[in-house]
């Protein structure tokens, strides 16, 4: 492999696993701070990226907006989803067994689908990136790296250091961590801690649904997009570590390297690489490779 | 309590089915298995339309008998579909099946209907195993199989004079099948395939794949993509900018009914397939009239493949009058027989598939254009078939 | 009533050797179909019932079992039935042997992740690789003879092996269960900290009944290659993990009963849910249906469907006239 081809090749790989760390951070968030597993969590990405495909007509027609008028529409809509659906169903979950979670948000995840196939339908849908991003860097003399996905890669790394600076440099952030820690106390110290929990789901719906907005143009709007995504979800955090946002980061990028390289040097084993990845951390780690809160 | 519970579920479902086996009427029962959701919906939706088209066409009746439609959605799901089809055979005792898109369903419905001798229509699933291996005195196909459109396209690379290719496809028994076509008339015309690249399906991730041809530099790349796969491939393929320098080939489903999302990214693609926009045929052109009016928009090579389903099963049923287990004269009638289709005219080959006129095609705006014969009179080899 | 599970056992047998008589080809499919489901239900209910493992990868043994069962008929084509059966369960058990030695490293939510993890592992194996011939599934070339004449090709006769197979496991189970390998199970389930600090080694006995869970799963997988005669990825797919685990909530965990009462529960609702009479267009989306139903069981009924007439035994009689309270202290109950 040329050195052009390698380059090509990690920027795939970085930007591959930049978005699972969006997806993951939230899934590994909700469960560190409110010990829910969310199986729903991949819906959240696909109900982003489908926002992104519904939405933008309307934007575009009512408020003359552009793409990045769909995408802060999208993630306040999907933050307030998030906060409803806090209030209407998990705040119920916590107290309930992981079994009895696992099953009611795989329900979840059906309801989500359905709805989805009712109210749009199951058509494969395009979303054309927003003009000003649509051309692409020459990097050799045949192949060119589209911008958009340079984008995507910046757009992820700036999230990550917007939820960095939040938990580590804020009051709000503090809290969050205090609640993680020990709820029963927090409370006493006279913080709303279901307020908290509304607010951190929010917040974990809505990157989630950011991170589907963001890649739909290159990923496409398909059924079953959910799915796909939150197995290897499961498996960052089985990697990173529940809790664990460093862990989530450091694991991310590896899958995306092993997948993205994976797929290039052993095409028929591309799939199961991932998995083998996770069986070899798994037998050197069994809690993964950063604790919780990290 | 639970002796009652008992009781009263095994009465219900008793009554359940004893109802829906109890309807035995002279209407013709045709069981439609088609994707009515997902990738492949519109594609079912067509070949349903070109069906009905053709029913309406005869007052209603085909064989002397009117027509009556049980549908079942196969969500394009094999796993479920040994499960749809004994739905419509045992319960809902069609007279026959016709579908489905899919290959991997397809081949399912295939098994069932061999081992239950029911009427089986394939109106579009091009698994060559349907007309080979798997063939059988009940089983028709008037649609394709992976290999003729993948073999003419072969022959038309190499006539092009280009010698080195890279295939591109999902992993999957049409992909396969379809790329094993392009290989055999490409390298018995003195091409070589440097690298045969998949996806896993329906995996639309290509962007390491396009890297990799880029590095390669290959004079063609031979893509076998369908449905939303297609449009995105095609399109991704533009933004990397290889389009400029290798010219993709592919079967016509790289650019059927995928232009209008595909734009300028297709612009002067040259595929393979027996239908084209621009054919000079009478029948087509009455068609396309008939079905732009009956349903406002216009007619693709799926909706030909059903129309031409229904003909077939005319054919057959008219040599029969009307009955479906007469198999034998039913299988002489078709055979015999030259399809008025759309298409140009065809004839079932006996393994029961088309033998058809494979057209070059060339993308321009939004039409794919007719641009030559790159094969005529194509017939699958069937390999396997007994028939 | 003292000998709940023999009673709803002697029915339930009675209305299966009765039903090929009374119902038709469609109904006599579907009760295979089910009693299939319900070996596998059982599979489930030893881990997650019985021992509080709750793996959400069974789906992986089940499609193991069944590839097995299609890889091995194509390689040596007139092999006995025995011979099928013992390598689908054998190759099933292996499969749970190397990922319980590795999932059980873990505890909680990581194992539940795990399994689910694995399980996709194997389905990207069977999917992506020539060992498991694709995505649109292979072909069983024939089917096994039983004795004489008689072939599992004929369906009367597979549908005799299949509840006879369900009846072999019940009983191996059952007695499984009422053996000291069994009570250790439940103690583990409990708390599995006090065991081990009375000196059961706990990983072990986990492991063994992950692997014989795995086999039964391997054999409920050999019947479905048998009545399909096709195999598919889709088998051993997250959904079908999902499905399993519903069936034995639904039917409520900690009793065998419940894995089979919790399977045509859910075959049930399936059907009603897919019925065009009863919902028309909305008859495509079942899933909403079953995803609304699942919601509401685990959140109304979390002790499942068997859990109703002791329900209403105490609704009409009060708390005293509950028989739920022996059920609880015992731990399990077939």
């Amino acid at each position: 492999m040329d050195y052009s081809t390698f380059l090509i090749q990690s920027l795939n790989a970085i930007q591959y696993g930049l978005l699972l760390f969006l997806v993951a951070s939230g899934l590994s968030l909700i469960f560190g701070i409110m010990g829910v597993i969310n199986l729903a969590h991949g819906s959240f990405y696909m109900i982003g990226a489908y926002l992104a495909f519904g939405l933008a007509p309307i934007v575009s027609d009512i408020f003359g907006g552009g793409f990045i008028a769909t995408l802060v529409f999208g993630v306040i809509a999907s933050a307030v989803f998030g906060y409803l659906l806090e209030w209407a169903f998990f705040s119920y979950l916590y107290t309930r067994d992981h079994l009895q979670q696992v099953l009611m948000t795989y329900g979840l995840i059906l309801v989500f689908e359905e709805i989805r196939s009712l109210l749009i339908g199951d058509e494969v849908h395009g979303v054309k990136p927003p003009t000003w991003l649509e051309g692409s860097i020459p990097l050799t003399d045949v192949m060119v790296y589209p911008t958009y996905r340079l984008f995507i890669s910046a757009m992820c790394i700036a999230l990550a250091i917007g939820m960095y600076l939040v938990f580590t440099k804020t009051k709000l952030g503090m809290m969050i961590r205090a609640g993680s820690v020990n709820r029963e106390m927090t409370q006493s110290l006279g913080i709303n801690i279901k307020f908290l929990y509304r607010v951190v789901f929010a917040a974990g719906v809505a990157i989630a649904a950011f991170a589907g907005m963001v890649a739909a143009p290159v990923s496409s709007v398909y059924p079953g997009m959910g799915g796909g995504i939150l197995i290897i979800c499961f498996v960052v955090v089985v990697i990173g570590g529940i809790g664990s946002i460093k862990g989530a980061l450091v694991a991310s990028l590896l899958i995306g390297f092993v997948d993205t390289f994976g797929k290039v040097a052993l095409p028929e084993a591309a799939g199961v690489l991932v998995y083998v990845l996770m069986a070899v951390i798994l037998l050197w780690k069994p809690n993964g490779l950063f604790k919780a809160g990290t | 309590m639970k002796f009652n519970q008992k009781k009263i579920l095994v009465a219900l479902t008793s009554l359940y089915v004893g109802i829906a086996s109890a309807q035995n009427t002279t209407k013709l029962k045709v069981g439609l298995m088609l994707p009515y959701s997902g990738t492949y919906a519109s594609l079912g939706n067509a070949i349903e339309n070109g069906f009905q088209l053709y029913v309406q066409e005869q007052g209603g009746k085909i064989g002397g008998r009117e027509i009556e439609f049980v549908k079942v959605d196969d969500e394009s799901e094999p796993s479920k579909a040994t499960d749809n089809i004994n739905k419509l055979i045992k319960r809902d005792n069609v007279d026959l099946v016709v579908g489905s898109v899919h290959s991997g369903v397809a081949m399912a419905m295939a098994k069932v209907a061999k081992d239950t001798g029911t009427l089986l229509i394939v109106p579009n699933a091009g698994a060559d195993a349907i007309t080979g291996a798997m063939c059988a005195k009940n089983i028709y196909r008037t649609s394709f199989t992976n290999w003729q459109p993948g073999y003419a396209m072969g022959e038309q690379a190499a006539k092009n004079g280009v010698k080195k290719v890279i295939t591109v496809t999902w992993k999957y028994a049409a992909g396969e099948e379809s790329v094993k076509g392009f290989k055999e008339a490409f390298t018995k015309n003195g091409g070589t395939i440097s690298k045969e690249l998949t996806v896993p399906f329906p995996n639309v991730e290509f962007q390491s794949l396009l890297t990799e041809i880029a590095a390669a530099k290959p004079d063609a790349v031979y893509a076998f993509f369908a449905g939303a796969g297609a449009v995105k491939f095609v399109k991704d393929y533009a933004a990397a900018g290889l389009n400029r320098s290798i010219p993709l080939y592919g079967p016509g489903f790289l650019t059927d009914g995928t232009l209008e999302a595909q734009g300028a990214a297709a612009n002067g693609m040259l595929t393979t397939l027996h239908y084209a926009d621009g054919l000079n045929n009478k029948r087509d052109a009455a068609f396309r009239l008939a079905y732009a009016k009956a349903y406002k928009m216009q007619p693709d090579v799926y909706a030909v493949q059903g129309y031409d389903a229904a003909q077939l099963l005319a054919i057959g049923l008219n040599a029969t009058k009307g009955d479906v287990s007469k198999k034998a004269e039913f299988e002489d009638a078709i055979l015999k027989a030259k399809i008025d289709s759309p298409r140009g005219t065809i004839t079932i080959s006996k393994a029961h598939n088309p033998i058809q006129d494979i057209y070059l095609r060339e993308v321009v705006g939004k039409e794919n254009k007719f641009k030559s014969v790159a094969s005529k009179s194509l017939a699958d080899p069937a390999r396997g078939c007994n028939l | 009533m003292k000998n709940k599970p023999s009673f709803f056992f002697i029915l339930f047998f009675a209305f299966l050797l009765v039903m090929p008589f009374l119902g038709n080809d469609y109904s006599n499919d579907w009760v295979v179909k089910t009693i299939i489901f319900s070996i596998f239900a059982v599979s489930l209910e030893l881990l997650v019932g019985t021992t509080g493992l709750i793996c959400f990868g069974q789906a992986a043994f089940f499609g193991v079992g069944a590839y097995a069962t299609v890889l091995l008929t194509s390689q040596f084509p007139d092999s006995s039935v025995w011979f099928l059966v013992g390598s689908s369960i054998f190759s099933a058990a292996v499969l749970a042997l190397f990922i319980g030695a590795l999932s059980l490293r873990t505890k909680g939510v990581y194992f539940i992740m795990v399994t689910l993890a694995f399980a996709q592992m194997v389905y990207y194996v069977i999917h992506d690789t020539p060992l498991g011939g694709g995505t649109d599934g292979i072909y069983l070339s024939s089917k096994p003879m039983l004795f004489l004449d008689y072939g599992l090709s004929n369906s009367t006769v597979f549908y005799f092996f299949t509840v006879a197979c369900l009846f072999a496991s019940l009983v191996f189970l059952g007695v499984l269960l009422r053996s000291r390998f069994g009570h250790a199970l439940v103690g583990i389930r409990i708390n599995e900290n006090r065991m081990s600090a009375v000196g059961y080694d706990t990983y072990f006995y986990k492991l063994t009944v992950f692997v014989i869970s795995g086999g039964i799963a391997g054999l409920a997988g050999f019947l479905y290659a048998i009545k399909d005669g096709f195999v598919n990825p889709e088998l051993l797919s997250w959904h079908h993990s999902g499905a399993v685990l519903i069936m034995i909530i639904l039917g409520g965990l900690g009793h065998l009963r419940g894995a089979v009462i919790g399977a045509f529960a859910f075959a049930l609702l399936e059907e009603i849910f897919r019925s065009e009479a009863l919902f028309g267009p909305l008859s495509k989306h079942w899933h909403l249906g079953l995803g609304l139903a699942i919601i509401l069981c685990v959140a109304l009924l979390p002790k499942g469907l068997i859990s109703i007439p002791s329900q209403w035994r105490i609704r009409l009689m009060g708390p005293s006239g509950s028989a739920g309270v022996s059920e609880s202290i015992n731990g399990e109950k077939s």
